[in-house]
């Protein structure tokens, strides 16, 4: 189900013979996942390896009065007790801020906390020992005197002046605030309906099978550090690990193998991995530090806890004339390092309306501090927010003036021939494809169908709803993110590839692997490029020492910008393998080409060398080739995108479930995704990046919440009170797709990691909503729980 | 009680004998011990299912059982069932449908995946989401898991017929 726009002209060098682009290929080396052969951090073990574990603050806010670690230290196996103050002479504290996010503040973090915890599971003491069962047995025999200091758990009342200011150097408890005012709010207003409803999100987390992992190794003889690590931004823990400890960049290497899920979680820098780091230099051998599922839900970032009064404006034709929001987010102690906590915020005020003509748009967001564990960005950073507000807000409206949710969207979706264009928050659009997305999806679900059936369901008491969420999504990031405000995370990405001794191609890539397939997706691009097959085909990626400097895989970037580097790469490498093939054949270049490991008459396909060959002739017998060749079977190409700061991308998705009012319970039923990536390297891959993405975005909806107490004390902080997506309760997904490539890169391809969470529970509490309308009653929290549900109906 | 203790057992055919604490779980024992990997830790406390194993031809959670419990057992891994070419057709699909990203749920998934269609010749796919329900996965959704199994299921059919 695809519908495709093509670009003007004619063929590119994606449409060569045997191209793999488009083209649903299994991904490579799938066999060391599927035969438990894989090499996860987890895995790994080097000689004279210590494990450290790390005690954390049992208060959401505390004074460290003593730490007594005397026992604890003569216990066997136990190598180093290190405590805060004592790791600063090796490592320097960090703040989180970024100069293009003007008026963000935050306070100086510690590796391990010095004299105060500010979250309940902070780090207050190391413990290293020969393993790691050693070094918990030692944990408990450490006695820590705390002076247990007010928490700052409600962000409602972070700001009021009664509250205590967590920094007091900071002089309050505010982070960072943005306005925009766009159009005339007011004027819009007073001709129009007006609905409002505050909106409010869970706090969850990212819940990656393979907890955060680190093994840190400081090679004293060397002076150089290497650090295995499960991160999805090599370079950046790199510059990080080196700024900190005190080192030139290049005395860190980072290596990076199979990861266990990611999803932005391991994006960030955290203050056990700064640990690690230190306590290998420290203490010169290697660290393993692997958290254990209590510390995942205690320190992996959180996201989304954000409480939003959202206003809309419509005119009785249907017209919206005004989106208005004011947010609110609470982000714990300290803004994320070197990321910062007010990213997602300011991606809500960015987003919000993002898909409506809408012109008027009033937005405040403010981001405060608490003493909860820190926030930051997690997958689809602020998207979810965004699109749950206007959608909803969207529904409402249309509910309002007795309008079909399909009809006002249609009325104010921004047309698909209105392109270039830009978003009332300044956001530019180089093509976007809402009304052909909506008509697609409209199709696949059947919609007049399905709501004559649900219909005739109600009738008899049965219970069920449809909802639609249009959104947008930013991928192909440029240094608009990060590098404008000084940031050390590279948006360009690089790519190395050459033709070995046998005719197989190496290629080295900057982007990074955490099951998304940017293995394959590079291996299709170099090997449908040069000619080569796939199996030739063999990419090295996450090591400092050996890949092109580059950002990573995150922000749906890997495949648009990692990807125009591979295509790249390998167009020059063909032109040389030409020139070369030219000179050996006494032919030119233009009448070769390379087709299925050989060279080939471009005219007829008569087949005139393999490649194997010629690489036998540069590298063993180039006193062969006539005078004045120099070979270059390798060749090397960056690309960024300049020309739009994002790569926006566009889609829509439809829940179609059924509430039961007696027990508060939602089933889903199905579940429909239009989504429009641009070029589409390799469908299924893209697919199954949107079904993962939707069931995130479902778990929100419907399950995942970090359940803190008034005293900051995270309640559910294990697997079986904090509620994941599991396979029995989640529905089939149909995936269609409308194509717009971008024109910034040859290869066209925008983002789709993140499509999937951004919209999904927008669709699932609009569908909510909908089944629940006899009931007159609107819900606009999630998740969306039997405990919510059922309250919101009177009935608990 | 927490002196070390002698245990034998047979690991993918293998016949082991070892000395462990009691208190060492089996999950700890063939990662650590054995060096056999593939079987992962994803909760320790037996909600995820990433280190499902077979214990006698049950599959069981490794975190959860104590590797003393595991005496004269025989104990199979991902290892040995992919050696042994048993779930060679499970893997193929898995790879056929991309069932698997990060690949960390994959040993555990296969593990749950194999025992139901030993059990069941033709499960629906409610029974396979149903049988799955104890396996986390956070990156594919499960449905390509889903489709895997239920061709899985469907070619051994045929086979038999």
């Amino acid at each position: 189900m695809t519908v495709t726009r093509p670009l003007a002209g004619t063929l590119s060098v994606l449409d060569r013979p045997n191209s793999y682009i488009g083209k649903t290929v299994p991904r490579p080396n799938l066999d060391r996942l599927l035969q438990g052969r894989g090499q996860y951090v987890s895995d790994l073990e080097l000689p004279r390896m210590a494990h450290v574990v790390f005690l954390r603050s049992p208060y959401a806010h505390a004074k460290i009065v003593a730490i007594d670690a005397d026992v604890a230290k003569r216990m066997s196996g136990v190598i180093a007790i290190v405590t805060g103050r004592e790791l600063e002479a090796v490592i320097t504290p960090w703040v989180g801020v970024l100069s293009h996010l003007k008026g963000l503040k935050s306070a100086p973090q510690h590796a391990i906390a010095v004299d105060r915890a500010c979250w309940q599971g902070e780090a207050v003491a190391a413990i290293v020992a020969t393993s790691r069962a050693a070094a918990e047995d030692a944990m408990e025999h450490i006695s820590a005197d705390y002076e247990e200091l007010e928490a700052i758990t409600d962000m409602r009342t972070a700001l009021d002046p009664a509250t205590h200011v967590i920094h007091p150097s900071l002089g309050d408890n505010l982070a960072f605030e943005r306005t925009l005012n766009a159009g005339d709010v007011d004027r819009a207003l007073l001709g129009s309906e007006v609905v409002e409803a505050d909106f409010v999100f869970g706090r969850h987390t990212g819940v990656t099978l393979e907890p955060r992992a680190v093994v840190a190794d400081w090679n004293a003889a060397e002076a150089r550090l290497t650090i295995y690590q499960g991160t999805q931004a090599p370079h950046m823990v790199q510059n990080i690990a080196a700024l900190h400890l005190g080192l030139r960049e290049a005395q860190v290497r980072v290596i990076c193998k199979d990861v266990g899920g990611s999803f932005g979680i391991k994006v960030h820098i955290y203050a056990d991995e700064m640990a690690t780091y230190a306590l290998s230099k420290l203490l010169r051998r290697p660290i393993k530090f692997v958290a254990d599922r209590v510390e995942s839900f205690n320190t992996d970032i959180h996201a989304r806890d954000h409480r939003c009064r959202g206003r809309i404006g419509v005119r009785p034709d249907g017209t919206i004339t005004v989106f208005e929001i004011d947010d609110l987010t609470g982000i714990g102690p300290y803004s994320m390092y070197p990321r910062t906590s007010a990213i997602e915020a300011n991606q809500v005020v960015n987003l919000v309306g993002g898909p409506y003509v809408t012109p008027n748009y009033r937005a405040r967001a403010r981001v405060v501090f608490q003493n909860k564990n820190v926030m930051c960005q997690y997958r689809a950073v602020g998207h979810p927010i965004a699109c749950s507000v206007t959608e909803g807000l969207v529904d409402l409206a249309a509910a309002k003036i007795g309008m079909d949710p399909v009809e006002i969207r249609r009325r104010n979706l921004i047309a698909d021939d209105a392109y270039p264009c830009a978003s009332p928050s300044g956001m530019k659009f180089e093509q976007l494809s809402h009304h052909a997305s909506l008509a697609k999806l409209l199709q696949m679900m059947d919609y007049d169908a399905l709501r004559a059936e649900q219909a005739a369901l109600r009738a008899r008491n049965v219970h069920r709803g449809i909802g639609i969420a249009s959104f947008i999504e930013v991928t192909n990031p440029s240094a608009a993110f990060y590098g404008v405000g000084g940031a050390k995370i590279s948006s360009q990405d690089g790519v190395a590839v050459r033709l070995d001794a046998q005719g197989s191609v190496i290629c080295q890539t900057s982007i990074t692997e955490q099951g998304q397939g940017s293995e394959s997706s590079t291996a299709q691009i170099v090997g449908s490029v040069l000619g080569v097959s796939m199996d030739r085909v063999r990419v090295t990626l996450g090591d400092t020492d050996n890949t092109p400097y580059g950002g990573g895989t995150w922000a749906s970037r890997g495949a648009g910008i990692g990807g125009e580097a591979a295509l790249q790469a390998a167009k020059a490498l063909r032109q040389n393998i030409l020139d070369l093939a030219a000179a050996i054949l006494q032919s030119t270049p233009a009448e070769l080409d390379i087709v299925n490991n050989s060279i080939i008459n471009a005219g007829d396909g008569a087949p005139r060398m393999e490649l194997n060959e010629l690489a036998r002739i540069v590298y063993f017998r180039p006193d062969t080739l006539p005078p004045g060749i120099q070979p270059e079977l390798m060749a090397t190409r960056h690309f960024v995108p300049r020309q739009y700061p994002f790569a926006f991308t566009n889609g829509i998705q439809a829940s179609w479930l059924e509430v039961d009012p007696e027990t508060g319970l939602v089933t889903l039923l199905k579940h429909w995704v239009v989504e429009d990536c641009g070029t589409i390297i390799n469908p299924q891959l893209v697919d199954e990046q949107i079904r993962g993405g939707v069931v995130q975005g479902l778990g929100a909806a419907l399950f995942e919440k970090c359940v803190y107490d008034e005293r900051g004390q995270l309640t559910n902080a294990n697997m079986a009170d904090y509620l994941v997506p599991m396979s029995g309760e989640m529905p089939d997904i149909d995936i269609g797709h409308v194509v717009s490539p971008t024109r910034e890169s040859e290869l066209g391809a925008k983002g789709a990691g993140e499509a999937g969470t951004a919209g999904a529970a927008a669709a699932v509490a609009n569908a909510v909503n909908d089944a629940l309308r006899p009931f007159g009653t609107i819900i606009t929290e999630i998740p969306l729980t039997p405990q919510v549900i059922l309250t919101a109906l009177g009935r608990i | 009680m927490s002196a070390p203790v002698s245990v034998s057992l047979l690991v993918n055919g293998e016949p082991i004998d070892a000395v462990v604490l009691p208190r060492l779980n089996l999950a700890d024992f063939i990662r650590e011990h054995l060096k056999l990997t593939g079987t992962h830790v994803g909760c320790e406390h037996g909600v995820c299912g990433a280190c499902t194993v077979r214990v006698d031809g049950e599959i069981v959670r490794s975190c959860l059982m104590l590797t003393v419990q595991a005496q004269g057992a025989s104990v199979e891994t991902i290892e040995g069932l992919s050696d042994s070419g048993e779930i060679a057709d499970l893997q193929a699909a898995f790879r056929e449908r991309n069932a698997l990203q990060c690949g960390y749920c994959t040993p555990g998934m296969l593990m749950t995946a194999q025992d139901l269609l030993k059990h069941v010749s033709m499960p629906d796919r409610p029974a396979i989401r149903e049988h799955l329900s104890g396996n986390y996965c956070r990156c594919t959704g499960y449905q390509a898991i889903v489709d895997a199994v239920e061709a899985t299921a469907r070619t051994r059919a045929e086979r038999r017929a």
